[in-house]
């Protein structure tokens, strides 16, 4: 069977039936492809054992950027380009840079962190989200299970666990 | 959930042992051993500082100890007012997650009595040493030392007395503030320790009753308090920053040493349902007051730097055209804007004690640099310096807060068992 094509999904109302289902379901040896919720649950990242996301870093490379932007072209424009003296100090008077440095490394680091944000979960304006069920954008949570992944458990093993965790309904869902 | 606060016992309480007492007398020991050798060796060997002073105003070496005394004692009152007004602060924003915590932040206090009574105290002795303002002949029209600037400035020292006799005003001022923040503590910490005799919510609503007075009336009070006991050193000299630039290093000072005590505490066993958590906002408020700090201070140095105005540079140009104290401008961003700020960056440094431990150290030595050079250029000039009265100076004054600190703090419950958001605050989780 071909990877990440299809899932076999656990509807849950709960958060906290859901919390509990993630750890039981992970328990049974299942690997949990997503879960999709409609509000952000709290310590859901610890249940499923995530890693520390990486976007800081992102944020910081894109900050240092913007830092090394601001100060080049602030050189370039009062040393080299175009000297001017302004209130008797030197040319490039490093203080009066401070500024709008500062205001350049915010302004890459925050897009820089959105756009990378954007790009790794598959918001960007060319890609094709997948909808594994509508109601995931109003009152059910959701947890997809690629059944590729877990072929060693098959599907009705699949099924009971997900059940058995507390999941109101199993569906199968398949994509091209 | 089984887990709730019933499982830790609440009713622990700080053991100051022995053992502490002494090491914190053996630092006492040795600030006042240095500090006498440094007054020796000024007393003594002082020919080379006497060699340059010229005219009426020669320097003695008394005056260096006159302004250690005065850096410390308005440094350490910060810390210890700050401790008050962060705990007021939780009270006034709601506050769940610190609610173990309050009681680190409101022993503090105790040292706002005792260094109220130095300060007034010391005004007497230090004060025509340090303000310039209060020599009589600078409001005397026919005398030639006569500064239309300083008589302008005259009535907020002297009112309603005559100018250059009684500081009527100011010592005013410095009573009020000081009583002000002493019945304000009182209040805060009677109603808090009455919470452990009665649950239920009657007194969080009286305290927080209480924080918010305290919080007003600490607004005005921090800034003027500020441009009397800091920025009138440099009499003829003025910046609007100037209160919220002493009010910010004095909250980071005050949060690195709660911050400090808070570790310190947990290392040693107590606070048990405090955990990474808490630390993680504690060190997260230290990173963000210490870039707070770095904007005030910026923000004040730009200004005058960008405008140059004869006035208002030659702050900065007695600062950092100095031999004496522009290696300090730079020790001083180090310690309290490069170091926090990279070390801190990161969430884990943030909930590790051992980072928080390293950095709020250098920060409180940071900010007392901060202090040194708003207080000793404008007092002693080139006849400053770092040396060993200044160290001498500050383990005094450390150790001795940080005894009555602990002391206080090991007289009453560790934590606010009545706090009606200690459940709250147990569930934390960031």
């Amino acid at each position: 069977m071909e990877r990440d094509k299809n899932f076999i999904l656990g509807v849950y109302d709960d958060e906290d039936v859901l919390l509990d289902a993630i750890s039981k379901v992970r328990g049974n040896g299942v690997k949990i492809h997503e879960v999709y919720s409609p509000f952000p649950v709290h310590g859901i990242d610890d249940v499923l054992g995530y890693k520390r996301s990486k976007l800081p870093i992102a944020a910081f490379l894109f900050g240092m950027l913007g830092t090394t932007l601001a100060l080049t072209m602030q050189f370039y424009m009062m040393k080299i380009d175009w000297p001017m003296i302004i209130g008797g100090k030197d040319h490039a008077a490093f203080p009066d840079f401070i500024p709008v440095t500062f205001e350049l490394t915010v302004l890459l680091a925050a897009f820089g962190m959105v756009g990378v944000f954007m790009i790794a979960s598959n918001l960007k304006p060319w890609g094709q989200p997948r909808i594994f069920d509508v109601r995931i954008t109003d009152d059910k949570h959701v947890m997809a299970i690629d059944l590729a992944v877990n072929s060693s458990l098959g599907e009705g093993k699949l099924s009971d666990v997900l059940k058995s965790s507390g999941a109101s309904e199993v569906n199968f869902k398949s994509f091209e | 959930m089984g887990h709730s606060t019933t499982n830790y016992n609440l009713d622990q309480k700080f053991d100051f042992s022995a053992g502490l007492k002494k090491s914190i007398f053996t630092v006492l020991i040795i600030g006042a051993v240095i500090l006498t050798a440094g007054i020796l060796m000024a007393a003594l060997g002082g020919g080379h500082d006497e060699a340059h002073a010229e005219g009426a105003h020669a320097f003695h070496w008394y005056k260096r100890l006159y302004a250690n005394l005065w850096i410390n004692n308005v440094y350490f009152t910060g810390i210890a007012v700050i401790g008050v007004f962060f705990f007021a602060i939780q009270y006034a924003a709601q506050a769940g997650w610190s609610a173990p915590l309050l009681r680190i932040f409101l022993s503090f206090g105790y040292w706002l009595p005792i260094a109220g009574v130095i300060m007034i105290v010391s005004y007497f002795i230090v004060g025509h040493d340090i303000f310039h303002w209060t020599h009589k002949t600078l409001f005397d029209v026919n005398s030639p030392d006569y500064d239309k600037i300083i008589d302008g400035k005259g009535a907020f020292f002297f009112w309603p007395l005559e100018k250059g006799t009684f500081p009527a005003f100011f010592i005013i001022r410095m009573v009020v503030f000081f009583g002000a923040w002493v019945l304000f503590f009182n209040k805060l910490k009677n109603l808090s320790y009455q919470e452990d005799l009665n649950p239920g919510n009657q007194s969080w609503f009286k305290i927080r009753k209480w924080s918010a007075l305290f919080l007003v009336f600490f607004a005005v009070s921090s800034s003027i308090s500020a441009w009397d006991w800091v920025m009138s050193i440099d009499t003829h000299w003025f910046s609007t920053m100037f209160g919220w630039y002493v009010f910010a290093s004095w909250f980071v000072a005050g949060l690195s040493a709660m911050t400090l005590v808070t570790v310190f505490l947990k290392e040693r066993g107590y606070l048990e349902m405090v955990n990474a958590n808490h630390i993680h906002d504690l060190g997260k408020f230290v990173f963000a007051f210490s870039i707070f700090w770095t904007y005030i201070w910026f923000s004040q140095f730009l200004l005058i730097y960008y405008a140059n105005i004869p006035e208002e540079s030659v702050y900065f140009v007695e600062r950092l055209q100095s031999d004496v104290y522009s290696p300090f401008i730079f020790v001083n961003l180090a310690l309290n804007f490069f170091l926090p700020f990279l070390v801190l960056m990161t969430r884990d440094a943030k909930r590790h004690g051992i980072f928080l431990k390293v950095i709020c150290s250098l920060i409180i030595v940071g900010h007392w640099f901060d202090f040194f050079l708003m207080v000793q250029p404008g007092t002693l000039g080139h006849n400053g310096g770092f040396g060993l009265m200044e160290v001498g100076m500050l383990l005094i004054f450390g150790s001795l807060v940080t005894y009555v600190v602990l002391n206080n703090l090991s007289k009453q419950n560790l934590i606010a068992k009545n706090h009606p958001m200690l459940e709250e605050s147990y569930h934390h989780h960031i």
